[in-house]
Protein backbone atom coordinates (compact mmCIF):
# COMPACT_ATOMS: atom_id res chain seq x y z
CA UNK A 1 0.00 0.00 0.00
CA UNK A 2 1.31 3.46 -0.93
CA UNK A 3 2.05 5.69 2.04
CA UNK A 4 0.23 9.02 2.21
CA UNK A 5 1.83 12.45 1.82
CA UNK A 6 1.24 13.10 5.52
CA UNK A 7 3.66 10.30 6.45
CA UNK A 8 6.39 11.75 4.24
CA UNK A 9 5.74 15.28 5.48
CA UNK A 10 6.25 14.12 9.08
CA UNK A 11 9.49 12.37 8.13
CA UNK A 12 10.71 15.35 6.11
CA UNK A 13 10.05 17.66 9.04
CA UNK A 14 12.34 15.60 11.18
CA UNK A 15 15.13 15.97 8.62
CA UNK A 16 14.58 13.00 6.31
CA UNK A 17 15.41 14.45 2.89
CA UNK A 18 14.61 11.16 1.14
CA UNK A 19 11.03 11.59 2.38
CA UNK A 20 10.92 15.04 0.85
CA UNK A 21 12.27 13.58 -2.37
CA UNK A 22 9.18 11.34 -2.54
CA UNK A 23 6.95 14.40 -2.18
CA UNK A 24 8.85 16.24 -4.91
CA UNK A 25 8.59 13.27 -7.26
CA UNK A 26 4.89 12.87 -6.56
CA UNK A 27 3.88 16.47 -7.12
CA UNK A 28 6.31 17.86 -9.73
CA UNK A 29 4.31 17.17 -12.87
CA UNK A 30 1.04 18.50 -11.49
CA UNK A 31 2.82 21.55 -10.16
CA UNK A 32 4.41 22.19 -13.56
CA UNK A 33 1.02 22.02 -15.31
CA UNK A 34 -0.42 24.51 -12.83
CA UNK A 35 2.62 26.81 -13.05
CA UNK A 36 2.59 26.79 -16.85
CA UNK A 37 -1.07 27.70 -16.95
CA UNK A 38 -0.55 30.43 -14.42
CA UNK A 39 2.50 31.96 -16.09
CA UNK A 40 2.03 30.92 -19.72
CA UNK A 41 5.76 30.44 -20.02
CA UNK A 42 7.79 27.24 -19.81
CA UNK A 43 10.88 28.74 -18.22
CA UNK A 44 8.84 30.62 -15.62
CA UNK A 45 6.90 27.45 -14.90
CA UNK A 46 10.18 25.62 -14.22
CA UNK A 47 11.22 28.42 -11.86
CA UNK A 48 7.88 28.23 -10.07
CA UNK A 49 8.18 24.46 -9.58
CA UNK A 50 11.70 24.71 -8.22
CA UNK A 51 11.08 27.72 -5.99
CA UNK A 52 7.80 26.32 -4.65
CA UNK A 53 9.46 23.11 -3.48
CA UNK A 54 12.30 25.09 -1.88
CA UNK A 55 9.88 27.44 -0.11
CA UNK A 56 7.70 24.55 1.01
CA UNK A 57 10.72 22.79 2.49
CA UNK A 58 11.81 25.90 4.38
CA UNK A 59 8.29 26.39 5.71
CA UNK A 60 7.56 22.76 6.58
CA UNK A 61 7.54 23.67 10.27
CA UNK A 62 4.59 25.97 9.59
CA UNK A 63 2.58 23.37 7.68
CA UNK A 64 -0.65 22.51 9.46
CA UNK A 65 -0.81 18.72 9.39
CA UNK A 66 -4.58 18.78 9.19
CA UNK A 67 -4.25 20.34 5.73
CA UNK A 68 -3.37 18.53 2.52
CA UNK A 69 0.23 18.87 1.41
CA UNK A 70 -0.80 19.20 -2.25
CA UNK A 71 -3.22 22.04 -1.53
CA UNK A 72 -0.63 23.83 0.56
CA UNK A 73 1.96 23.42 -2.18
CA UNK A 74 -0.50 24.74 -4.79
CA UNK A 75 -1.06 27.80 -2.62
CA UNK A 76 2.66 28.48 -2.49
CA UNK A 77 2.96 27.93 -6.25
CA UNK A 78 -0.01 30.14 -7.20
CA UNK A 79 1.24 32.99 -5.01
CA UNK A 80 4.71 32.74 -6.47
CA UNK A 81 3.34 32.48 -10.04
CA UNK A 82 1.30 35.64 -9.57
CA UNK A 83 4.33 37.48 -8.18
CA UNK A 84 6.42 36.29 -11.11
CA UNK A 85 3.87 37.31 -13.72
CA UNK A 86 3.50 40.75 -12.15
CA UNK A 87 7.22 41.39 -11.93
CA UNK A 88 7.72 40.20 -15.52
CA UNK A 89 4.94 42.48 -16.71
CA UNK A 90 6.58 45.41 -14.96
CA UNK A 91 9.97 44.52 -16.46
CA UNK A 92 8.55 44.15 -19.95
CA UNK A 93 6.59 47.38 -19.64
CA UNK A 94 9.88 49.13 -18.97
CA UNK A 95 11.73 47.37 -21.77
CA UNK A 96 9.18 47.31 -24.58
CA UNK A 97 6.07 49.25 -23.68
CA UNK A 98 4.95 49.45 -27.29
CA UNK A 99 4.82 45.71 -27.90
CA UNK A 100 1.45 44.38 -26.77
CA UNK A 101 2.48 40.76 -27.38
CA UNK A 102 5.23 41.07 -24.82
CA UNK A 103 2.92 42.59 -22.25
CA UNK A 104 1.16 39.36 -21.50
CA UNK A 105 2.75 36.13 -20.36
CA UNK A 106 -0.08 34.06 -21.76
CA UNK A 107 0.26 35.66 -25.18
CA UNK A 108 3.97 35.10 -25.19
CA UNK A 109 3.72 31.32 -25.15
CA UNK A 110 6.97 29.74 -26.28
CA UNK A 111 7.06 29.44 -30.03
CA UNK A 112 8.52 26.04 -30.75
CA UNK A 113 7.93 23.93 -33.86
CA UNK A 114 4.28 23.29 -34.59
CA UNK A 115 2.86 20.41 -32.59
CA UNK A 116 -0.52 18.81 -33.35
CA UNK A 117 -2.07 20.75 -30.45
CA UNK A 118 -0.56 23.98 -31.63
CA UNK A 119 -1.85 23.33 -35.14
CA UNK A 120 -5.40 22.74 -33.92
CA UNK A 121 -5.49 25.98 -32.02
CA UNK A 122 -3.55 28.57 -33.86
CA UNK A 123 -3.59 32.16 -34.93
CA UNK A 124 -6.62 34.21 -34.06
CA UNK A 125 -8.32 31.65 -31.82
CA UNK A 126 -5.23 31.15 -29.66
CA UNK A 127 -4.72 34.86 -29.29
CA UNK A 128 -8.34 35.43 -28.38
CA UNK A 129 -8.28 32.68 -25.76
CA UNK A 130 -5.06 34.08 -24.33
CA UNK A 131 -6.49 37.59 -24.35
CA UNK A 132 -9.65 36.41 -22.59
CA UNK A 133 -7.61 34.64 -19.91
CA UNK A 134 -5.50 37.75 -19.51
CA UNK A 135 -8.59 39.86 -18.85
CA UNK A 136 -9.47 37.78 -15.80
CA UNK A 137 -8.41 39.15 -12.44
CA UNK A 138 -5.62 37.17 -10.72
CA UNK A 139 -8.16 35.57 -8.37
CA UNK A 140 -10.50 34.65 -11.20
CA UNK A 141 -7.70 33.24 -13.30
CA UNK A 142 -6.38 31.17 -10.41
CA UNK A 143 -9.84 29.92 -9.45
CA UNK A 144 -10.63 29.03 -13.05
CA UNK A 145 -7.34 27.21 -13.63
CA UNK A 146 -7.73 25.20 -10.43
CA UNK A 147 -11.36 24.28 -11.17
CA UNK A 148 -11.23 23.83 -14.90
CA UNK A 149 -7.78 22.44 -15.62
CA UNK A 150 -6.81 20.91 -12.30
CA UNK A 151 -10.27 19.53 -11.60
CA UNK A 152 -10.35 20.76 -7.98
CA UNK A 153 -13.76 21.05 -6.36
CA UNK A 154 -14.89 24.47 -5.13
CA UNK A 155 -14.00 23.55 -1.55
CA UNK A 156 -10.39 22.79 -2.55
CA UNK A 157 -10.17 25.92 -4.68
CA UNK A 158 -11.26 27.99 -1.67
CA UNK A 159 -8.53 26.40 0.45
CA UNK A 160 -5.86 27.31 -2.10
CA UNK A 161 -7.22 30.85 -2.43
CA UNK A 162 -7.71 31.12 1.34
CA UNK A 163 -11.26 32.39 0.97
CA UNK A 164 -14.79 31.16 1.66
CA UNK A 165 -16.20 28.52 -0.75
CA UNK A 166 -18.87 31.03 -1.80
CA UNK A 167 -16.23 33.53 -2.87
CA UNK A 168 -14.29 30.82 -4.73
CA UNK A 169 -17.46 29.73 -6.51
CA UNK A 170 -18.17 33.31 -7.57
CA UNK A 171 -14.63 33.72 -8.86
CA UNK A 172 -15.15 30.64 -11.05
CA UNK A 173 -18.54 31.97 -12.21
CA UNK A 174 -17.12 35.35 -13.08
CA UNK A 175 -14.21 33.76 -14.92
CA UNK A 176 -16.46 31.51 -17.01
CA UNK A 177 -18.88 34.34 -17.71
CA UNK A 178 -16.08 36.59 -18.91
CA UNK A 179 -14.58 33.83 -21.05
CA UNK A 180 -17.94 33.08 -22.51
CA UNK A 181 -18.63 36.69 -23.41
CA UNK A 182 -15.22 37.00 -25.01
CA UNK A 183 -15.10 33.69 -26.88
CA UNK A 184 -18.68 32.91 -27.80
CA UNK A 185 -18.55 34.76 -31.14
CA UNK A 186 -15.55 32.63 -31.98
CA UNK A 187 -17.24 29.29 -31.45
CA UNK A 188 -20.82 29.96 -32.50
CA UNK A 189 -22.00 27.43 -35.11
CA UNK A 190 -22.72 30.21 -37.63
CA UNK A 191 -19.01 31.02 -37.79
CA UNK B 1 -41.08 26.78 -17.04
CA UNK B 2 -38.09 28.26 -15.20
CA UNK B 3 -34.96 28.10 -17.27
CA UNK B 4 -31.59 27.19 -15.81
CA UNK B 5 -29.44 30.14 -14.81
CA UNK B 6 -25.94 30.59 -16.21
CA UNK B 7 -24.58 29.68 -12.78
CA UNK B 8 -26.58 26.43 -12.77
CA UNK B 9 -25.27 25.59 -16.22
CA UNK B 10 -21.70 26.20 -15.06
CA UNK B 11 -22.25 24.06 -11.95
CA UNK B 12 -23.72 21.34 -14.13
CA UNK B 13 -20.76 21.50 -16.51
CA UNK B 14 -18.38 20.95 -13.60
CA UNK B 15 -20.61 18.36 -11.96
CA UNK B 16 -20.77 20.43 -8.76
CA UNK B 17 -23.39 20.04 -6.04
CA UNK B 18 -26.59 18.07 -6.25
CA UNK B 19 -28.05 20.03 -9.14
CA UNK B 20 -26.77 17.74 -11.84
CA UNK B 21 -29.76 15.43 -12.05
CA UNK B 22 -32.22 18.31 -12.02
CA UNK B 23 -30.26 20.18 -14.66
CA UNK B 24 -29.97 17.06 -16.79
CA UNK B 25 -33.71 16.49 -16.70
CA UNK B 26 -34.34 20.11 -17.60
CA UNK B 27 -31.85 20.03 -20.45
CA UNK B 28 -33.57 16.95 -21.89
CA UNK B 29 -36.72 18.95 -22.37
CA UNK B 30 -35.64 22.56 -22.91
CA UNK B 31 -34.14 23.41 -26.24
CA UNK B 32 -33.25 26.96 -25.22
CA UNK B 33 -31.20 25.85 -22.22
CA UNK B 34 -29.67 23.02 -24.26
CA UNK B 35 -28.49 25.53 -26.80
CA UNK B 36 -26.99 27.76 -24.09
CA UNK B 37 -25.31 24.74 -22.52
CA UNK B 38 -23.85 23.65 -25.87
CA UNK B 39 -22.44 27.12 -26.34
CA UNK B 40 -20.86 26.99 -22.88
CA UNK B 41 -19.33 23.60 -23.70
CA UNK B 42 -17.90 24.89 -26.98
CA UNK B 43 -16.30 27.86 -25.24
CA UNK B 44 -14.73 25.73 -22.54
CA UNK B 45 -13.57 23.17 -25.09
CA UNK B 46 -11.70 25.89 -26.94
CA UNK B 47 -10.03 26.95 -23.69
CA UNK B 48 -9.10 23.31 -23.15
CA UNK B 49 -7.18 23.16 -26.38
CA UNK B 50 -4.48 25.65 -25.35
CA UNK B 51 -1.16 23.83 -25.76
CA UNK B 52 0.52 22.44 -22.67
CA UNK B 53 4.14 21.24 -22.73
CA UNK B 54 4.43 17.68 -21.48
CA UNK B 55 6.73 16.40 -18.76
CA UNK B 56 7.64 12.72 -18.55
CA UNK B 57 7.67 10.33 -15.60
CA UNK B 58 11.32 11.21 -14.87
CA UNK B 59 10.48 14.89 -14.38
CA UNK B 60 10.12 14.58 -10.61
CA UNK B 61 13.62 13.17 -10.37
CA UNK B 62 14.99 16.00 -12.52
CA UNK B 63 13.36 18.58 -10.24
CA UNK B 64 14.81 16.82 -7.21
CA UNK B 65 18.30 16.87 -8.73
CA UNK B 66 18.00 20.60 -9.28
CA UNK B 67 16.86 21.47 -5.76
CA UNK B 68 18.58 18.88 -3.57
CA UNK B 69 21.79 20.86 -3.10
CA UNK B 70 19.82 24.01 -2.25
CA UNK B 71 17.78 22.51 0.58
CA UNK B 72 18.74 23.90 3.98
CA UNK B 73 20.06 21.33 6.44
CA UNK B 74 17.42 20.11 8.87
CA UNK B 75 18.96 18.30 11.86
CA UNK B 76 17.49 14.93 12.64
CA UNK B 77 16.50 14.99 16.28
CA UNK B 78 16.66 11.22 16.71
CA UNK B 79 20.19 11.13 15.31
CA UNK B 80 21.55 12.99 18.33
CA UNK B 81 23.47 10.87 20.87
CA UNK B 82 21.16 9.08 23.26
CA UNK B 83 21.93 11.01 26.52
CA UNK B 84 21.46 14.32 24.75
CA UNK B 85 18.20 13.10 23.19
CA UNK B 86 16.78 12.20 26.58
CA UNK B 87 17.94 15.49 28.06
CA UNK B 88 16.13 17.42 25.33
CA UNK B 89 13.00 15.29 25.68
CA UNK B 90 13.04 15.72 29.46
CA UNK B 91 13.44 19.48 29.19
CA UNK B 92 10.61 19.65 26.66
CA UNK B 93 8.26 17.67 28.90
CA UNK B 94 9.16 19.82 31.90
CA UNK B 95 8.54 22.92 29.81
CA UNK B 96 5.15 21.63 28.76
CA UNK B 97 4.19 20.93 32.37
CA UNK B 98 5.21 24.44 33.43
CA UNK B 99 3.32 25.94 30.48
CA UNK B 100 0.21 23.89 31.33
CA UNK B 101 0.43 25.01 34.96
CA UNK B 102 0.84 28.67 34.01
CA UNK B 103 -2.02 28.44 31.51
CA UNK B 104 -4.30 26.86 34.10
CA UNK B 105 -3.27 29.42 36.71
CA UNK B 106 -3.84 32.50 34.59
CA UNK B 107 -6.64 31.61 32.17
CA UNK B 108 -10.26 30.87 32.97
CA UNK B 109 -11.35 27.32 32.35
CA UNK B 110 -13.76 28.13 29.56
CA UNK B 111 -12.68 27.78 25.97
CA UNK B 112 -10.71 30.72 24.61
CA UNK B 113 -10.46 31.74 21.03
CA UNK B 114 -7.18 31.50 19.18
CA UNK B 115 -7.02 35.29 18.87
CA UNK B 116 -7.58 35.92 22.55
CA UNK B 117 -4.81 33.47 23.29
CA UNK B 118 -2.46 35.50 21.13
CA UNK B 119 -3.31 38.64 23.06
CA UNK B 120 -3.15 36.88 26.42
CA UNK B 121 0.24 35.33 25.66
CA UNK B 122 1.57 38.64 24.42
CA UNK B 123 0.56 40.49 27.55
CA UNK B 124 1.65 37.85 30.09
CA UNK B 125 4.94 36.95 28.47
CA UNK B 126 6.32 39.77 26.32
CA UNK B 127 8.90 37.57 24.58
CA UNK B 128 6.48 34.80 23.70
CA UNK B 129 3.94 37.44 22.73
CA UNK B 130 6.43 39.09 20.41
CA UNK B 131 7.14 35.76 18.67
CA UNK B 132 3.48 34.86 18.31
CA UNK B 133 2.70 38.35 17.07
CA UNK B 134 5.42 38.11 14.42
CA UNK B 135 4.12 34.83 13.05
CA UNK B 136 0.51 36.04 13.01
CA UNK B 137 1.37 39.44 11.54
CA UNK B 138 3.58 37.88 8.84
CA UNK B 139 0.69 35.74 7.66
CA UNK B 140 -1.73 38.65 7.94
CA UNK B 141 0.52 40.94 5.89
CA UNK B 142 0.90 38.35 3.14
CA UNK B 143 -2.85 38.01 2.79
CA UNK B 144 -3.38 41.78 2.86
CA UNK B 145 -0.71 42.25 0.23
CA UNK B 146 -2.44 39.74 -2.05
CA UNK B 147 -5.69 41.73 -1.92
CA UNK B 148 -4.00 45.07 -2.55
CA UNK B 149 -1.77 43.77 -5.33
CA UNK B 150 -4.75 42.23 -7.12
CA UNK B 151 -6.50 45.59 -7.10
CA UNK B 152 -3.37 47.54 -7.98
CA UNK B 153 -2.72 45.28 -10.98
CA UNK B 154 -6.29 45.09 -12.25
CA UNK B 155 -6.85 45.80 -15.92
CA UNK B 156 -6.94 49.62 -16.10
CA UNK B 157 -9.30 49.63 -19.08
CA UNK B 158 -12.25 47.70 -17.72
CA UNK B 159 -14.54 47.76 -14.70
CA UNK B 160 -13.91 45.13 -12.05
CA UNK B 161 -16.16 43.21 -9.67
CA UNK B 162 -14.33 43.23 -6.35
CA UNK B 163 -16.81 41.25 -4.24
CA UNK B 164 -14.32 38.56 -3.28
CA UNK B 165 -11.58 41.13 -2.54
CA UNK B 166 -14.07 43.02 -0.34
CA UNK B 167 -14.94 39.89 1.61
CA UNK B 168 -11.27 39.23 2.22
CA UNK B 169 -10.64 42.89 3.15
CA UNK B 170 -13.49 42.77 5.68
CA UNK B 171 -12.08 39.58 7.23
CA UNK B 172 -8.65 41.16 7.43
CA UNK B 173 -10.01 44.29 9.10
CA UNK B 174 -11.70 42.24 11.80
CA UNK B 175 -8.38 40.44 12.44
CA UNK B 176 -6.21 43.53 12.44
CA UNK B 177 -7.70 45.08 15.57
CA UNK B 178 -6.30 42.30 17.68
CA UNK B 179 -2.85 42.49 16.10
CA UNK B 180 -2.75 46.27 16.58
CA UNK B 181 -3.70 45.94 20.24
CA UNK B 182 -1.14 43.17 20.70
CA UNK B 183 1.55 45.24 19.00
CA UNK B 184 0.76 48.23 21.22
CA UNK B 185 0.76 46.06 24.36
CA UNK B 186 4.16 44.68 23.49
CA UNK B 187 5.46 48.20 22.71
CA UNK B 188 5.85 47.53 18.97
CA UNK B 189 4.61 50.89 17.74
CA UNK B 190 6.12 50.58 14.25
CA UNK B 191 4.05 47.44 13.56
CA UNK B 192 0.96 49.08 15.08
CA UNK B 193 1.39 52.14 12.89
CA UNK B 194 1.63 50.17 9.62
CA UNK B 195 -1.33 48.03 10.66
CA UNK B 196 -3.26 51.23 11.32
CA UNK B 197 -2.56 52.57 7.82
CA UNK B 198 -3.38 49.21 6.28
CA UNK B 199 -6.61 49.02 8.24
CA UNK B 200 -7.84 52.32 6.79
CA UNK B 201 -7.18 51.17 3.22
CA UNK B 202 -8.82 47.78 3.78
CA UNK B 203 -11.85 49.43 5.37
CA UNK B 204 -12.20 51.68 2.37
CA UNK B 205 -12.06 48.67 0.03
CA UNK B 206 -14.54 46.70 2.14
CA UNK B 207 -17.03 49.56 1.99
CA UNK B 208 -16.61 50.58 -1.66
CA UNK B 209 -19.20 49.67 -4.28
CA UNK B 210 -18.62 46.05 -5.34
CA UNK B 211 -18.11 47.08 -8.95
CA UNK B 212 -15.31 49.54 -9.54
CA UNK B 213 -15.09 51.58 -12.73
CA UNK B 214 -11.69 52.14 -14.34
CA UNK B 215 -11.73 55.63 -12.75
CA UNK B 216 -12.41 54.16 -9.29
CA UNK B 217 -9.57 51.71 -9.78
CA UNK B 218 -7.29 54.51 -10.86
CA UNK B 219 -8.16 56.49 -7.73
CA UNK B 220 -7.51 53.48 -5.56
CA UNK B 221 -4.17 52.87 -7.25
CA UNK B 222 -3.23 56.52 -6.73
CA UNK B 223 -4.17 56.25 -3.08
CA UNK B 224 -2.08 53.09 -2.61
CA UNK B 225 0.80 54.75 -4.40
CA UNK B 226 0.54 58.03 -2.46
CA UNK B 227 0.48 56.30 0.90
CA UNK B 228 3.19 53.87 -0.09
CA UNK B 229 1.19 51.23 1.71
CA UNK B 230 2.40 48.30 -0.40
CA UNK B 231 5.98 49.36 0.17
CA UNK B 232 5.40 49.60 3.92
CA UNK B 233 3.79 46.14 3.96
CA UNK B 234 6.70 44.62 2.04
CA UNK B 235 9.29 46.20 4.33
CA UNK B 236 7.44 45.19 7.48
CA UNK B 237 6.74 41.72 6.06
CA UNK B 238 10.41 41.26 5.30
CA UNK B 239 11.42 42.42 8.81
CA UNK B 240 8.86 40.15 10.37
CA UNK B 241 10.04 37.16 8.37
CA UNK B 242 13.65 37.81 9.37
CA UNK B 243 12.77 38.03 13.05
CA UNK B 244 10.32 35.17 12.83
CA UNK B 245 12.85 32.65 11.49
CA UNK B 246 14.63 31.82 14.76
CA UNK B 247 11.29 31.50 16.52
CA UNK B 248 9.70 29.27 13.91
CA UNK B 249 10.64 26.05 15.60
CA UNK B 250 9.06 27.04 18.90
CA UNK B 251 5.84 28.74 17.83
CA UNK B 252 2.94 26.93 16.18
CA UNK B 253 1.88 28.79 13.09
CA UNK B 254 -1.14 28.78 10.89
CA UNK B 255 -0.81 28.08 7.17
Amino acid sequence: MELTDAVFVTRARSGDTEAYRVLVERHSRALFRLAFRMTGNEQDAEDVVQESFLRAYKQLSKFDERATFGTWLYRIATNYSLDLVRSRKRRQANLAPSDPEMDDPVLSLPSTDPTPERMTLSGEVRERVAEALKDLSPTERTAFILRHFEGMCIEEVSRVLECQPGAAKHSVFRAVQKLRRALEPLVSPAR
Amino acid sequence: MNHLSEEQLILHYYGEEGETLLAEQHLDHCEECRSLYSSLQRVLNVVDSLPLPQRGAEYGEQVWNRIESQLPVRRKFWNFPSPFRWAVAGTAIAGLLVAAFVAGRFYPAQQQSHRNTILANATTDPQAGERILLVAVGDYLERSQMVLVELANANPKSAMDITSEQERAADLVSESRLYRQTALHSGNTAVASVLDDLDRVLLEIAHSPSRLTPEDLEKLRDRLHAEGILFKIRVLGSNVRNQEEPAASTVPAKI
